[in-house]
């Protein structure tokens, strides 16, 4: 298995080893020591491969992943796995603001809590979060599930369009066009896959409730000015 | 004898003139604020305030027709692996498909391709038709995202991340419901039909000390080839500019507020933002003291009509100009032959600008499948074509008289100003005298 070690090798050259893979490359599984909260760490991926970061990354870990399986073991900084497109990323620890941010495929699983913004802008992905999220997560979130076992901050869905967010504690505030909604036998399945693969067990998805859109917002209209 | 007491003509309010008294009815009628495509149509100091001297008994000449004059440029020489090298110093700027139809897209890049320079995508994301005849394609990457993703970014031929616009300095996109088609909604993961507003910041950073780790993040992801751009509103040029370098910009492009949008507010564009005139010596003042001019290149946009703006641009230190109104016009928009149209539209050739509406009669800011069908890209593209010919050989014949043999050896000196308002932002002396206010003295 290739190790990179981040004390002594230039960031450079790991992403350049993991974009440059070939189909069928012998090389699947990565190891990254010391990163000492890089910036950049493993983007761009674009084969299924398996990264394990052995500490702590700063921005964007991840971001723009295809395909591959990158586990954070420590925590991450702002903006891990950012428009990821498919694949996994794993976060063992805590992750700052803007986590998943405008993610349009792939399951991004955060075991510790989750800071602001968390969605913001998602596009499609799905994110499980075993711990608690910060103010405005899934703003303007398009599409794609948020999940949290714990609890949400302020103003959770701000401008909301399509995602689904599941919230199994408390919601501090509800954003713009951010309500409550029915959570039908269809939600019900769909959560309990989502907390499948995201190794959560123990957990019943009928602890959760569901938000969503009230689509109030959709077309302009000036009575709705107060909302804005 | 009658006396008659001399008639007073009807008189109006220079400050509550027809436009004015008309946007007052029209908001008490509606409610909401007026929404417009387009820049500002007030008359603003500009390029047209400025003049050449000419070659004279100090200056030398060149031969018009037989010494070269280059126009040439490579932008994205600071950093990126694979700098972009144009024939002509004049880009087409960003547009989306949404905003265009997708033979408008096409016809941009068929056009861009025969000049030999580039064409932008937009808030919307990359098609195969525009990237297929696009020799060379900056790719935007805005605050919403809408289409983002690792393949286009590598298919791209440079990055342009969207800080602002000139017509909307801190606003964001707008598209309105009647132009998302299935197509434009799948691309930006949105419902069909919705007025779809795009955020005004960027979702994951927020200022240029997170922007620097963004665009180290860019330039990871494609392997340090591409040129990044940062393109600004033309707001605070100066600081601005030197931010963006501070951030790690191969390209700085500073948007004027004569640049068009698809669909914004009209106050917005008519009370937010600085003239392109007023931006050009800022943003090259921050590179010179940076010791980045030239190395990291200035583009500059907003309402470039011709290659007298083209030359007068350069001469104040821009590497480059971008064009947007004046590209749409060349394919076709606002044409004459569409007057019937556009008075059944409530409007008239040459002030048509409700682009958000999907109606263009010239099929070019439509999603109208019939409307859009109307633009020939191949007989549109060769258009921009010929139009950015002219352009060239315009400022080139201005380089020549002024005894230059690349139009990047136009200087500020070549200039003087007819006004003092232009003579202060563009600091060259007003005509006929050695005076460049806030600069020199009477």
């Amino acid at each position: 298995m290739p190790t990179f070690d981040l004390s002594q090798t230039p960031l450079r050259e790991l992403n350049q080893a993991l974009h440059g893979l070939a189909a069928g490359a012998n090389d699947t599984e990565f190891e990254v020591v010391n990163p000492r909260g890089s910036h950049a760490v493993a983007v761009g991926c674009d084969a299924p491969v398996a990264v394990s970061i052995r500490g702590s990354v700063g921005y964007y870990c991840a971001g723009m992943n295809s395909a591959a399986t990158v586990t954070v073991h420590g925590s991450a900084g702002p903006g891990v796995a950012e428009n990821m497109m498919s694949g996994t990323v794993v976060v063992e620890g805590d992750a700052s603001q803007y986590a998943g941010a405008t993610g349009r495929g792939g399951l991004l699983v955060i075991k510790g809590n989750a800071a602001s913004r968390c969605g913001i802008s998602m596009k499609g992905i799905d994110i499980v979060v075993h711990g608690n999220i910060g103010h405005m997560s899934a703003f303007m979130g398009q599409s794609g599930n948020l999940v949290v076992l714990g609890d949400a901050g302020e103003a959770l869905g701000d401008s909301l369009y399509e995602a689904k967010l599941f919230v199994r504690g408390s919601v501090k505030s509800l954003g713009a066009d951010c309500v409550e909604k029915e959570m039908r036998e269809e939600h019900l399945t769909l959560l309990a896959g989502l907390l499948e693969r995201a190794g959560v067990t123990g957990v019943e998805p009928s602890e959760f409730r569901r938000y969503g859109s009230a689509r109030k917002l959709y077309s302009f209209d000036i009575d709705n000015a107060d909302a804005y | 004898m009658t006396y008659h007491n001399p008639p007073t003509p009807p008189r109006k309010s220079a400050i509550f003139d027809d436009v004015s008294l008309a946007e007052i009815r029209r908001a008490a009628a509606t409610g909401i604020y007026d929404i417009r495509g387009g820049g500002t149509k007030k008359a603003l100091p500009h390029f047209d305030d400025l003049l050449f001297l000419g070659a004279s008994m100090s200056r030398y000449p060149l031969e018009g027709y037989r010494e070269r004059c280059d126009t040439s440029v490579t932008l994205g020489t600071r950093f990126a692996r694979k700098p972009l090298q144009l024939k002509i110093p004049v880009t087409i700027a960003g547009m989306s498909f949404g905003a265009l139809s997708g033979p408008a897209k096409e016809a941009l890049g068929r056009g861009a391709t025969l000049s030999g320079t580039s064409t932008t995508t937009g808030d919307g994301g990359m098609t195969d038709e525009e990237r297929g005849h696009s020799e060379l394609l900056v790719y935007q990457y805005l605050p919403s995202r809408y289409g983002m993703n690792p393949k286009d970014l590598r298919r791209a031929d440079a990055i342009e991340i969207v800080v602002g616009q000139g017509a909307k300095p801190g606003g964001g996109g707008m598209l309105l419901g009647q132009k998302i088609s299935d197509r434009v909604a799948e691309m930006r993961t949105l419902p069909k039909g919705i007025d779809q507003r795009s955020a005004c910041r960027h979702p994951d950073w927020t200022g240029p000390d997170d922007l620097e780790i963004k665009i180290l993040e860019l330039r990871e992801i494609t392997d340090w080839e591409k040129p990044i751009y940062i393109k600004i509103g033309g707001s605070r040029p100066y600081y601005d500019t030197a931010l963006a370098v501070k951030a790690g910009a191969d390209v700085v492009v500073v948007d004027g507020m004569q640049g068009g949008t698809a669909a914004t507010q009209d106050v917005f564009i008519e009370n937010v933002g600085l003239p392109t005139l007023a931006c050009i010596r800022p943003a090259v003042e921050a590179l010179q003291e940076l010791g980045m001019h030239r190395k990291v290149q200035l583009v500059v946009s907003g309402g470039i009509r011709n290659g007298a703006d083209v030359a007068k641009a350069l001469a104040l230190g821009a590497d480059a100009v971008s064009i947007g109104t004046a590209a749409l016009v060349a394919l076709g928009d606002n044409d004459a032959k569409w007057e019937a149209e556009y008075n059944a539209l409530g409007t008239t050739a040459g002030a048509y600008d409700d682009w958000h509406e999907g109606k263009d009669p010239a099929g070019i800011t439509t999603q109208d499948p019939e409307l859009a069908a109307r633009l020939d890209p191949i007989a549109a593209g060769r258009r921009l074509a010929n139009y950015l010919k002219v352009m060239t050989l315009e400022a080139q014949t201005i380089a020549r008289a002024c005894g230059h043999n690349h139009l990047h050896n136009l200087e500020p000196e070549d200039l003087v100003a007819l006004t003092i308002e232009a003579a202060a932002m563009a600091r060259v002396p007003l005509a006929g005298t050695g005076w460049i206010p806030g600069q020199t003295g009477l």
